[in-house]
């Protein structure tokens, strides 16, 4: 396309959004609904992924061993263990270690009681850390089933409650984010039909002096696409005010939880939500005023 | 240039607007078509620039086979015929230049080309001095000599005009009959439909009537025949 082609579509773009002002504000603001509620949704999910990581990096499973086992099992076990894909670490903790943790844990002066005897003789133990803790239950049946161990430890209601509630939030997003999407590609479609009947003894000059349908389209999905920018831009703007604020305020509200609320910064978030929702806002205007103009702009 | 071979058009109600009518007009001539309201003077018009598909009947024009011509290849056929209505249908938010600009934007003309075809234009139609001004502060003969240069700046070889003074005084309409006149004399092949005998009379041009979608008369240098 020339520029000067271009630049006249361009303009004829932004015309029609001028010109029908109502119905481009009421477009503008139903796709800023619909991306900014996207934004919040995507705001929290991300969140608490990043938690359900922070905390799933701290849940293990354990594994003791059968009593008297030699320690060439233990390492034959260990390497099974290393083999499967759901474990991402896994740390062997002598029976001398856990002595000495337990020790230091719960028995601070008393340790003199026990002399130089370690009661926790045959409780040498695998820790394993699991990528995803979705994958846990299927770990655990197969440690049970490998010969030489006796206990399997799990520990993860935190994480796999966090998990489940993340995708609860996901699919009711989902769900409102889809209406949302069909009622803003409704709009664009009504806004640019009704550009197009507003022109149409315009488009009929157009098409006598011998543009191609192109060139007549385009300037209504330029339209279009202004539309579901401006739409996307606007709600982007409004969550990067409010997110520090909304982050502050649950941390505040929920002191006691301060552990597990381990917030993204507002930059982290934006990396792939400014893209993400710029592209659905243009992917609307896109999607809405091509069908219109398809249907309407037969020549 | 235009070749039309028994061709018949019938609206889906009554009966046919064009029924049967063959012609042939060469190039660089001036056609006058006349005929009552209602004789087909327009739907002729529609079908020399495929905004209608003839029912059945063959239609060449600039060697475009129109009965057979592929809808995407529509465009590039209009651009070689300029057309002018009687309501001049120039565009009510757009100055003069940029009306006949717009003609040469929508088929993708370059900013240079523009620049120098849309001046020389205005001035063949004796309207240099108006460049800015907006078709509501024209006179109807202004604003039919703006639709004109816009229907002639991309260059076509013929010209069609439904009734291009129907909406003028006496000596607007003279002005305008003679611009398509000099226009037909620098080479464009020149079709126009009116109303207006005194004009038909005068110019002693080749004059085709039309009654009720037939051709009743086909004149080398004619007058308007009346019929009531
Ligand atoms: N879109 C249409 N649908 C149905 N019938 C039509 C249509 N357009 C024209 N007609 C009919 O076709 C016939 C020819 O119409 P046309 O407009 O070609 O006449 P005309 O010679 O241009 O008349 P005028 O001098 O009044 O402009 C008329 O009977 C008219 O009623
Ligand atoms: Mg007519």
């Amino acid at each position: 396309m020339r520029i000067s082609t271009f630049l006249y579509t361009l303009k004829q773009g932004f015309k029609n959004i001028f010109r029908n002002k109502v119905f481009s504000l009421a477009t503008v603001a139903t796709i800023a609904s619909c991306v900014f509620l996207f934004s919040l949704f995507y705001a929290v999910i991300i969140n608490f992924q990043n938690m359900v990581m922070k905390a799933q990096a701290g849940v293990a499973v354990t594994v003791f061993f059968d009593e008297g086992i030699s320690d060439e099992r233990i390492q034959e076990i260990g390497d099974l263990i290393k083999e499967r894909v759901e474990v991402s670490n896994i740390e062997f903790i002598s029976a001398q270690e856990a002595w000495d943790s337990f020790k230091e844990d719960y028995l601070g002066e008393y340790v003199d009681t026990f002399g130089d005897d370690n009661p926790l003789e045959d409780c040498a133990s695998y820790e394993i850390y699991l990528n995803d803790v979705s994958m846990q239950d299927s770990l655990v049946k197969y440690l049970e089933g490998i010969d030489g161990i006796s206990k399997v430890n799990q520990s993860a209601v935190a994480a796999t409650m966090l998990s489940s509630m993340n995708s609860l939030i996901a699919y009711v997003s989902l769900g409102i984010i889809g209406i949302l999407f069909f009622v803003s590609i409704f709009l664009i479609s009504n806004t640019v039909a009704i550009g197009i009947t507003v022109r149409r003894a315009e488009i009929s000059i157009m098409k006598l002096i011998g543009a191609t349908d192109y060139v007549v389209r385009a300037p209504f999905v330029i339209e279009g696409m202004i539309l579901g920018l401006v739409g996307a831009a606007l709600p982007l703007v409004a969550v990067y005010f409010v997110y520090n604020r909304a982050v502050s305020y649950v941390r505040e509200r929920f002191e006691a939880l301060s552990s597990l609320l381990q917030f993204l910064n507002v930059h982290e978030v934006f990396v792939t939500l400014v893209p993400v929702a710029l592209i659905m806002g243009v992917g609307i205007g896109l999607i809405g005023s091509y069908f219109t103009v398809r249907k309407n702009l037969r020549v | 240039m235009i070749i039309l071979d028994d061709v018949v058009k019938s609206y889906s109600t009554g009966a046919p607007a064009l029924d049967g009518i063959s012609l042939h007009v060469e190039k660089g001539e001036f056609v006058f078509i006349v005929g009552d309201s209602g004789s087909g003077k327009s739907t002729l018009i529609k079908l020399l620039l495929r905004e209608l598909a003839p029912t059945s009947g063959k239609i060449i024009v600039n060697n475009t086979d129109l009965s057979k011509i592929k809808h995407s290849k529509i465009p590039k056929f209009r651009r070689g015929v300029g057309v002018v209505f009687q309501d001049f249908r120039l565009l009510p938010d757009r100055n003069v230049y940029e009306n006949v600009a717009f003609a040469q934007i929508v088929i993708q003309k370059s900013a240079k080309e523009i620049r120098r075809n849309v001046p020389a234009m205005l001035s063949m139609v004796n309207l240099a001095g108006k460049y800015t001004a907006f078709p509501r502060e024209l006179s109807g003969g202004e604003a039919q000599r703006v639709a004109i240069a816009r229907a002639l700046v991309n260059n076509p070889p013929i010209l069609l005009c439904d009734e291009p003074t129907g909406n003028l005084d006496p000596r607007n309409s003279w002005e305008i009959m003679k611009l398509l006149e000099e226009i037909n004399k620098n080479g464009t092949t020149v079709l126009v439909v009116t109303h207006n005998s005194e004009i038909v009379n005068a110019m002693q041009k080749r004059v085709i009537t039309m009654n009720r979608g037939v051709i009743v008369s086909d004149e080398r240098r004619g007058g308007y025949i009346y019929e009531d």
